[in-house]
């Protein structure tokens, strides 16, 4: 994840594509590749999804903005998901979300403003014996407080 | 030397990389020969990272381990907790399907049949398509996902369907808070998910396989992805299963977020690339699922299940349980809890003994005050219902359900009203749209609940209309099931509904 990457070109995504055409129902995975690829799925990425799917660009938009993984514009350089479910919430989740939002000055979904950090809510990490639970990129930590999670914060850099 | 460190999610949250690479370290620096296996977890969460020694004489259990602890742990000095076997918490459990999850490294398929991997796959694939579907419905295996369908009478409809493709589609959205078995089983014994698909296939006339796996488990998708690979290169999937002759193989595909594709339609839709918007039903999956094709949709501890039950066969399976709920239920054991992981039992257990028992109780000490059991779309259960039997029907009369068998303990300092409030957040951030009562409805009920909070006791009927139309109208459990913790935090609590209204005069 980078904040000012440089624009996917059309080659580039138009092999990510051809890639994952012999699939069964391959749209999702051609949108988490794109991601993967690119940290985002860029604008340009739409109309030659829907072309080599054979789907319109209506249906395209309806499925990347359905899933709350894809994203149309970049992240922060990382990103730190805490779990809001439940399990998490009876071992005080609620309250280290909030004061985690509020240290940052920013609210879910935002980015640090020095583009280091986006936050975001999770609904389980099917980390419930272990909550508070977080994510940071892909890494998983249990029993998240508050010192816990500012060690996290600094350590990417927010 | 041979030490174990479990790569489980659970575990590495805790630190168990971090253990792993001191040990590694120290081993080196000592010039010590250490076999480091990564092993999945043993489900005693709060053990985690649990790490087992084996010097020849049997693994002997140490947990928690922090990588200072390391040093002493190769001293043979740090104080242990013995065998797992014999820790109360393990000692009472019933592991049919966790059998081998912790116990093997996941990812060898020669660990795996040396302790009864693949002998059911051999089994079956000497049976015929309707003495298989038989041992499954004789087995009285009910759908572990939720909605606790008898696995048999799906298999058999898929059975008796006529097309050109069958398939297995296993659901891996496990997107319930409180639960948390299927990536246990996924990460820790991948292969008995795989050997059950193929036996399903094998069953049913499929010959191809999807594991749609949540993103949130990316751990889970790397020890996936593996197995099916070594699978694969074994002969144990492909054209030709165990030279069989028989044809199955298989593809894990990842989520994107959504809880309502945990429900199988939207699941179906998803997997086909399409927004994760519920179907009606009929038709069923089983005759027009994927791609419009008969589909065999099993939870993954359903279809990892299916193997023990193929090797010991259906009666010893059928033997455990209680009325029309057979076999073991796989309970994980979550939130404000002192021991709390994974515990295989036979149905029947109370509520109260395990949470208060098993479980020890509020990891805060506090006094329990509410359990939802069945994730967040299941009910909290207050301490007044603690005497309900684990099973099926017990929790339908005692309007709960059991749900994917997770269970979330409360201390007297949670806030019901909150808790009720966010079942209808929850259900307004992952409606997928097309009813009407689940997607307005939730939010109106958000702002129901936000009235009553300000004291408007007017508002609780509204409330309780709402939860009745919700239920009523949805197609799919998101909807119609977001009432049960609603409702029974109003019925249970009503001071805290009703507090909320003096605190305001």
């Amino acid at each position: 994840m980078q904040t000012s990457p440089p624009a996917p070109t059309d080659t580039e995504i138009s092999a990510l594509i051809d890639r994952h055409l012999h699939l069964e129902g391959p749209l999702l995975p051609i949108l988490h590749a794109i991601q993967a690829a690119f940290g985002h799925v860029p604008a340009n990425a739409v109309p030659m999804i829907a072309s080599a799917l054979n789907i319109g660009r209506a249906e395209v938009h309806g499925v990347l903005s359905f899933y709350h993984d894809f994203r149309e514009v970049p992240a922060g350089r990382h990103v730190v998901k805490i779990c809001r479910s439940e399990a998490c919430q009876a071992v005080g989740a609620a309250a280290l979300a909030e004061e985690t939002l509020a240290r940052l000055g920013i609210a879910w979904h935002g980015t640090t403003a020095n583009g280091a950090v986006t936050i975001e809510p999770v609904y389980c990490l099917g980390l419930c014996a272990c909550g508070p639970a977080a994510m940071v990129d892909d890494k998983v930590v249990g029993r998240v407080d508050r010192a816990r999670m500012d060690a996290l914060l600094r350590e990417v850099g927010a | 030397m041979k030490i174990f460190v479990p790569l489980d999610s659970a575990a590495k949250a805790l630190g168990a990389d971090e253990v792993a690479d001191a040990i590694a370290a120290e081993a080196a620096r000592r010039g010590m020969a250490v076999e480091l296996v990564r092993n999945g977890t043993r489900g005693m969460i709060w053990l985690e990272p649990l790490v087992e020694i084996d010097s020849g004489a049997g693994r002997q259990a140490f947990g928690p381990v922090t990588p200072a602890d390391v040093p002493a742990l190769l001293d043979g000095t740090l104080p242990g907790l013995g065998p797992v076997a014999d820790i109360p918490f393990f000692a009472r459990q019933t592991r049919l399907t966790f059998a081998r999850c912790g116990l093997i490294d996941p990812l060898d398929l020669r660990d795996y049949a040396a302790h009864g991997g693949l002998v059911g796959l051999k089994r079956a694939l000497g049976m015929s398509s309707d003495a298989i579907v038989k041992e499954v419905t004789d087995s009285g295996l009910r759908g572990r996902g939720g909605a606790g369908f008898p696995t048999g009478i799906k298999w058999n409809t898929v059975l008796g369907a006529q097309a050109d493709q069958k398939y297995i589609v296993c659901n891996a959205d496990e997107g319930d808070s409180g639960t948390f078995a299927d990536r246990m089983i996924m990460e820790g014994d991948p292969f008995s998910l795989i050997e059950g698909m193929i036996i399903a296939g094998v069953g049913v006339g499929a010959t191809r396989g999807y594991v749609y796996l949540r993103s949130e488990y990316p751990d889970a998708i790397k020890v996936m992805n593996k197995a099916v690979q070594v699978a694969r290169d074994a002969g144990v999937l492909g054209a030709d299963v165990l030279g069989s002759g028989r044809a199955f193989d298989m593809e894990i595909r990842v989520g994107a977020g959504a809880y309502v594709c945990g429900e199988e339609t939207s699941l179906l839709n998803s997997l086909e690339g399409k927004r994760g918007v519920v179907r009606a039903k009929p038709p069923l999956p089983a005759i027009e699922g994927f791609l419009g094709k008969p589909t065999v949709v099993n939870n993954v501890i359903s279809l990892a299940t299916v193997p023990v039950i193929f090797e010991k066969g259906a009666a010893f399976y059928a033997d455990f349980g209680l009325g029309r709920s057979r076999g073991t239920v796989t309970l994980q054991i979550a939130g404000n809890v002192a021991r709390g992981g994974l515990f295989e039992t036979a149905f029947g257990m109370t509520l109260g003994e395990l949470v208060n028992d098993v479980a020890g109780g509020t990891a805060s000490g506090r006094p329990v005050k509410a359990v939802q059991v069945g994730g967040p779309l299941g009910a909290y259960m207050p301490v007044s219902k603690f005497d309900t039997p684990l099973g099926y029907e017990d929790f339908d009369a005692a309007g709960g359900l059991i749900g994917h068998a997770g269970l979330v303990v409360f201390d007297d300092t949670a806030d019901m009203l909150g808790l009720a409030r966010f079942a209808m957040e929850f259900c307004a951030v992952e409606s997928c749209g097309k009813c009407t009562p689940c997607r307005i409805g939730a939010v109106r009920g958000v702002e129901t609940i936000d009235r009553i909070r300000h004291g408007d006791a007017a508002a609780i009927p509204l409330l309780t209309d709402l939860c009745e139309t919700m239920k009523d109208g949805s197609l799919c459990a998101l909807g119609g099931f977001t009432p049960f913790p609603v409702m029974s935090a109003l019925t249970h609590f009503p001071d805290e509904f009703a507090t909320a209204k003096e605190a305001a005069e």
